[in-house]
């Protein structure tokens, strides 16, 4: 079909490898719609098609960035990466940590390539599923809604330690809340603990959320959009923070957001995603510094900059209109009807993702070798 | 004579915890035509200066001092009708943050800005209102047809552009517009910042862009004034500003901006902003300064002109 290497057939020789901490391959995620009577007697189903086959593979110590407009699937795919939504299809493997790995063989359960343990396995698995929780964490977008108003921080930070039978007493846990709190700078802890929701900034929240989220020493994190409520004054600290605790406690992350510019800051590698399809992905610099597909393009040239001269004149935009639903995603290429380089060909199939230099993967027949 | 010209204005709200100083003692002024960015971090008053201006503080909020002359008159001095009849939409109008959130779901998008046009302008009647409101779609970019949509009908952006429709339907002279991008993507987000441009442009309309995101004010103001704390700290034009900013808060602020080009760093504002109801003594900023001095603590800076038309409010620049 083309002269270039799927995107999926790399994944697949680097899990033989063992090159990966997380791999997902071509992972979907469809939510029904609600029918109505007619729908029902004529037996139509509709679904949003979220996370419509995605591949992407993370090494491990890695910042590996989605970004996408709202509504690409960004977080979706994050959540069903680490079970907190069942894939409609598609498969995750994972690397656990060794002591997982001999509780895992307790219960019976084997890797299934290699080093890797294939996640949708493990997730419908109760006990399962349980373990992997210590491994697979996530720090949500908005720190005013992720807390209960009536935890306080220790209880908020305690709970995870019960749920999972950590510590052998109350002091023992306590001491682990202390030192979570220290890690994330809430200095010194004893301030903090008693403290609710309503009685911290919004960045002392959203520490309290990376604690909560660290406390189990897990080895995978979601970030989705961790900074986006915060002040712009304040993001760089917990990015920082953030990056100091990659460093730490050998933390792998997949950090979400829908800003390009906060993304180089702190992100090794990025997958552009537009209606649930990755459109681009490649190292952090050559996709802002030499975007291929014409939607990075556009989202590259939109991104406003302090730039006190950019007033005179009136932005360029090559793309027109707006997102179109997940309901009703274009066939061919799904970009083609806003696409300034649209041909006969991006209306009838989708282009696949493929390798157009090394590392850089883009979606897009412009690209493809005859 | 500039257009408006506001005077150590102060707005309190009178809450049961005490009194938050969101506005104390601002002094702004903007020409005809002109545009004016007002930066800071969320909960410094920037907000309500907008919501002053078109006398609409939310309760327990209230104008406790200053002048606001809109056109060489005292606005704070007209009794509430005559504010409404004369000022209010014809001549200043808003676009609220999240207003696109707030159209009617059960109304026609026609309907609604037909309404906000027969409310103000008491000689028009219903035919020429649907015809103006169709001229004003097609001004922001929308088809006439969407007269009868419904919100739900409409994209995020589509919705923006409306909410900017009805702000203009009586030809204002002063626009403002509270955060009108940030729900937005980045994509539609200069689409809305190209179309006020264009407007401005168009129509000699001044404008007052309310924003926590500088990169947004850098697109569309002329002028620039970075709040904090209910106080300005810095005001000037816009190159002095980004090219030469002099007060430590902006020039923080601007350090922390992330960019898709250049060196990578990650700066930000060490602490956070103050407690209006307490503020800190002397200077609001003192306790994250880098270079508080013993003075900052005490004594309350006053503005001084760096250079022609650039202010600052801070010790540093006093002479002694």
């Amino acid at each position: 079909m083309s002269g270039r290497i799927s995107i999926d057939e790399i994944i697949s020789k680097g899990l033989e490898k063992g090159e990966y901490l997380i791999a997902a391959l071509d992972l979907k995620k469809y939510f029904p719609l609600r029918r109505g009577i007619t729908d029902i007697v004529l037996r139509r189903r509709y679904f949003v098609r979220a996370v419509d086959g995605v591949s992407f593979a993370i090494r491990e110590g890695e910042v590996f960035c989605l970004v996408g407009e709202s509504g690409c699937g960004k977080t979706t795919t994050g959540k069903t990466l680490i079970g907190l939504l069942p894939p409609t299809a598609g498969t995750i493997f994972y690397r656990p940590k060794e002591e997982t790995k001999e509780y895992l063989s307790e219960i019976g359960i084997g890797p299934t390539k290699g080093d890797y343990y294939l996640l949708n396995e493990l997730f419908k698995d109760k006990r399962a599923n349980k373990i992997m929780r210590r491994e697979l964490q996530i720090v949500f977008q908005d720190p005013y809604a992720a807390l209960d108003p009536r935890h306080t921080v220790l209880t908020a930070l305690e709970e995870p330690l019960v749920v999972h039978r950590i510590g052998f007493s109350r002091e023992e846990r306590l001491e682990m809340v202390f030192r979570a709190l220290e890690d994330v700078k809430l200095i010194p802890p004893e301030d903090f603990i008693d403290r609710y929701p309503h009685m911290l900034s919004g960045g002392q929240r959203q520490r309290v959320c990376i604690a909560r989220a660290l406390i189990l020493n897990p080895r995978f994190v979601v970030a989705d959009e961790p900074v986006s409520m915060l002040d712009v004054s304040i993001r760089a600290e917990i990015l920082k923070l953030m990056l100091e605790l990659r460093e730490k406690r050998k933390l792998t992350y997949l950090f979400i957001t829908h800003d390009l510019a906060t993304a180089r800051l702190i992100c090794n590698r990025i997958a552009v995603m537009y209606l649930g399809k990755i459109v681009e992905l490649g190292p952090t610099d050559v996709v802002i510094g030499n975007p291929l597909h014409p939607y990075t393009r556009a989202l590259v040239a939109a991104i406003p900059e302090p730039d006190p001269n950019n007033r005179l004149r009136i932005r360029k935009l090559d793309i027109k209109g707006e997102v179109p639903s997940a309901i009703n995603i274009p066939p061919g290429c799904r970009f083609h009807p806003r696409c300034p380089h649209m041909f006969d060909r991006c209306k009838e199939a989708e282009p696949p993702v493929m390798e157009v230099e090394p590392e850089h993967y883009v979606s897009c027949w412009l690209y493809a070798k005859e | 004579m500039a257009l408006l010209e506001v005077d150590g204005l102060r707005t309190y709200y009178f809450t049961s915890e005490g009194v938050v100083k969101a506005v104390d003692n601002v002094s702004l002024s903007l020409e005809r035509g002109e545009s004016l960015g007002l930066a800071g971090e969320s909960g410094c008053g920037k907000s309500t200066f907008g919501y002053s201006i078109l006398r609409l503080v939310p309760p327990p909020g209230r104008i406790v001092g200053g002048k606001i002359l809109f056109d060489g008159k005292d606005i704070l001095r007209l009794d509430e009708e005559s504010f409404r009849k004369e000022y209010r939409w014809k001549r200043i109008s808003m676009v609220f943050q999240g207003a696109m959130n707030a159209l009617n779901p059960v109304r026609r998008i026609g309907d609604q800005i037909v309404e906000a046009i027969l409310a103000h302008d008491e000689n028009a009647t219903e035919e020429e209102a649907y015809k103006r409101a169709g001229d004003l779609l097609e001004l922001v970019g929308i088809e006439r047809v969407r007269l009868r949509s419904y919100p739900h009908e409409l994209s995020g952006g589509m919705k923006q552009r409306v909410v900017i429709a009805m702000a203009l339907a009586l030809n204002p002279d002063l626009l403002i517009a509270d955060e009108p991008t940030t729900a937005l993507d980045v994509v539609v987000q200069a689409q809305i910042l190209n179309l006020l441009k264009e407007l401005k442009n168009k129509f000699k309309m001044s404008l007052i862009l309310i924003t926590h995101d500088l990169s947004v004010i850098a697109e569309i103001a002329d002028k620039v004034a970075i709040m904090y704390a209910g106080k300005v700290v810095e005001w000037g034009t816009s190159e002095q500003i980004f090219e030469n900013p002099q007060h430590p808060y902006t020039r923080g602020l601007i350090s922390s901006v992330p960019r898709l080009r250049g060196k990578k760093s990650l700066f930000w504002i060490p602490g956070q902003p103050p407690d209006l109801i307490n503020p800190p003594p002397g200077c609001r900023f003192h306790p994250r300064c880098p270079y508080v001095m013993e003075r900052c603590r005490r004594e309350e800076p006053p503005m001084i002109e760096v250079e022609p038309k650039h202010y600052v409010t801070c010790w540093l620049y006093v002479k002694k």
